[in-house]
């Protein structure tokens, strides 16, 4: 698929292909948009211009609707109904599926088998396919770019631009080749290839970027180590990150409810084929990290690029040569009420969140499953175990870990985002500490006051087990 | 939209790098289903002590000398994390025009343009310029001219930032980007003709 025979990356062939009016001077390009994936939180203002307006949604038939963000996760009552006890996120609940019954959108209601994470779902039920653009009003939406598809978040305005047209203009970003060779040692993690990548550009260094995801390391991951990847390319900036598809990502979508079957499964498997960047082709930037070298990380700060080493004692202000990191640093150490130097090994957590759309897939359940299994939870730690979707929840039963995590001490809890942004209840107290599997320790950002440590599934688990920090290779070799 | 040209105001700095968007409005603010009132919740919960009423003297917003200001100085990176547009409604709701600071998160700034807020970017020399100055004398005005590309600082020297042609045009004229995409439907309709339909949500 070469363009006059000019060598061309994964995202150009796929940005092209949707550009139905090229950027010029004056106007950005205008970008078909493939799959539009819509949620109750940033939605509303946007059906309310089409109403002011008398728009319709373009094509309901290329958008879908999933309660996640706001909804509780506790468990079921009698018969069966997640009740909603927040006023507010009740009629939050209420105007989406409303708005979602009058424009024609199908959606996953709070319940129904199928509702979920909106990261979670799109891959799930096979909508998520290589080639395509895929947006929703969510920064996390980079987590479908595993696929080979460019996919974005948007603002609340754009999710109506994309409602009323189906299209939106945008300027070309430039494109980094992220290399990340070498293989991964035991217990270290597709989280831990992202948090050391984030930790090394720092939170603005893909601003402006698309990420490709390349090298042995990424190959060798399943496609849901390379969500997790994917999924955390904001916290670097960029707004998108890609993996090109491989046997792997086919195999993966091979079967679910959306994926091509029959002949056009071989006519789609053929296209797809095509998309890989082609040998020679230019990226704007590129960066190496070598995943031998990689350790189980962790972050100690209040973002996502203040992370190290869960061995490494927590970086001095006074090292720091640049002011405005001096002052950051100085602030993050004080909100997390952390001594510079400090090690983090051993330092007492409150909560364990295994969850959001970074780790919440069956993988991720199955990996802290294992851990935990013929082990107990530490006495005053509270883990906390969110399925990404109904369906993930309704494997992890079918295999038993509801039971290992019940057994272990842990709560078992129905679907949905949770602690990972803490909209629903599901929080932190001021000043707990808490080891998480999602994506973002901003100040306030699990519950105002909390303090996030963000970690893999595996150490989240072994810090739940010891009550402390915990580099879970310690636990690992001692099974 | 409204239409924006001109800018003139004091400045109020929070010299703080990668102000994510959790802090410009927290994510429990994010249950509304409109775009008003959200102005209260404005750095809430650096504005608030712990019982998120009392107003916490130490934070800048709290400042009376600064009560009024319409341009926010900030530090790097502002706006990053959370594609939220609650982030650019609260920041307009509690009266800022524009945002300085030497980068911007992307989807933030998408955003703000689309809502008549400006990201203004400069250098770091002008951006620790302009924390000075805020610092030293909360009357300090600066000036922004949309057409010129200009943010002028109360010494007379212009700086120049970068905006876009189109989300210039349309703060100038006040038009959001809605008008352009509709117009463009026969366009759109031709691209779908030429291009299979990946996946249908209603099967
Ligand atoms: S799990 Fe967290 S990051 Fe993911 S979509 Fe939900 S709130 Fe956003």
């Amino acid at each position: 698929m070469r363009d006059n025979g000019k060598p061309r990356t994964l995202f150009e062939k796929v940005w092209n292909a949707h550009t139905v009016r090229e950027q010029n001077d004056d106007t950005p390009a205008v970008l078909y948009i493939d799959l539009h994936l819509v949620h109750e939180v940033t939605s509303p203002q946007a059906f309310s211009m089409l109403r002011e307006r008398s728009l319709a949604v373009r094509r309901p038939d290329q958008t879908i609707g999933t309660m996640d963000h706001s909804t509780p996760t506790t468990p079921r009552n009698k018969l069966g109904i997640i009740p909603v006890a927040d006023a507010m996120a009740a009629k939050q609940l209420d105007v989406f599926s409303k708005n979602c019954e009058d424009f024609g959108i199908p959606m996953y209601a709070l319940g129904d088998e199928h509702q979920g994470i909106v990261h979670v779902i799109g891959p799930e039920k096979g909508l998520t396919q290589p080639g395509m653009t895929i947006v929703c009003g969510d920064s996390h939406t980079s987590t479908h770019g595993a696929f080979g598809a460019l996919a974005f978040g948007i603002g609340t305005s754009e999710v109506g631009h994309v409602l009323a047209t189906q299209t939106l203009l945008q300027n070309k970003p430039q494109t980094m080749a992220v290399n990340v060779e070498g293989r991964l040692s035991d217990g270290v993690t597709a989280k831990d290839i992202i948090l050391a990548i984030i930790a090394k550009i720092g939170i603005g260094g893909g601003t402006g970027y698309v990420f490709e995801y390349r090298g042995e390391a990424i190959r060798s991951l399943s496609m849901e180590g390379r969500m997790t990847v994917c999924n955390m390319s904001i916290e670097g900036g960029a707004r998108a990150g890609m993996v090109a598809p491989d046997d792997t990502t086919f195999e993966y979508i091979q079967g679910r409810k959306h994926a091509p079957s029959g002949v056009d499964w071989d006519a789609a498997v053929a296209r797809w084929r095509d998309l890989p960047t082609d040998d020679g082709a230019e990226f704007d930037q590129e960066i190496t990290i070598r995943a031998d070298e990689l350790t189980p990380m962790i972050t100690y700060g209040t973002n996502p690029g203040m992370g190290m080493p869960v061995t490494a004692a927590v970086p001095k202000p006074e090292d720091e040569t640049d002011v405005n990191k001096k002052i950051a640093l100085d602030k993050a150490l004080t909100y997390m009420d952390l001594a510079p130097g400090q090690q983090l090994l051993g330092k007492a957590i409150d909560v364990v969140f295994i969850g959001s759309c970074t780790n919440s897939r069956i993988s991720d359940l199955r990996l802290a499953a294992d851990f935990v299994k013929g082990r107990k939870v530490a006495d005053k730690v509270r883990m906390m175990v969110v399925p990404g979707s109904q369906q993930v929840k309704q494997q992890a039963e079918s295999e038993g870990l509801d039971e290992v995590f019940r057994q272990a001490g842990a709560e078992w809890r129905e679907a949905g985002c949770s602690m990972c942004i803490a909209m629903n209840g599901d929080q932190l107290q001021p000043g707990q500490y808490a080891v998480s599997t999602s994506n973002r320790n901003f100040e306030g950002r699990q519950g105002k006051g909390g303090r996030t440590f963000l970690a893999s599934p595996l150490t989240a688990a072994a810090s739940a087990i010891a009550g402390v920090v915990t580099d879970p290779r310690t636990m690992m070799s001692a099974q | 939209m409204e239409k924006l040209s001109h800018i003139q105001g004091s400045i109020v700095s929070i010299p703080v790098n990668d102000i994510d968007t959790d802090q410009i409005i927290p994510a429990r603010f994010l249950k509304v289903t409109d775009k008003a009132g959200l102005g209260k919740a404005a750095f809430c919960d650096w504005r608030y002590l712990e019982d998120g009423e009392t107003p916490n003297p130490e934070f800048i917003l709290n400042n009376p000398d600064y009560n009024g200001a319409s341009v926010l100085v900030a530090g790097d990176n502002f706006g990053c994390g959370s594609s939220r547009e609650h982030a650019p409604w609260a920041l307009l709701g509690a009266g800022f025009q524009a945002v300085v600071s030497t980068d911007f998160a992307d989807i933030f700034r998408n955003n703000a343009l689309k809502n008549g807020l400006l990201p203004v970017v400069v250098d770091a020399d002008t951006q620790q310029q302009l924390f000075s100055l805020a610092d030293e004398d909360p009357s300090t005005t600066v000036s922004v001219d949309v057409e010129a590309q200009t943010l002028t600082l109360p010494d007379g020297r212009a700086v120049r930032f970068p905006l876009d042609g189109f989300s210039k045009y349309c703060l100038l004229n006040g038009v959001d980007q809605l008008g352009y995409l509709l117009a463009l439907d026969e366009e759109v309709q031709a691209f779908e003709a030429r291009n299979r339909q990946r996946v249908v949500t209603t099967a």
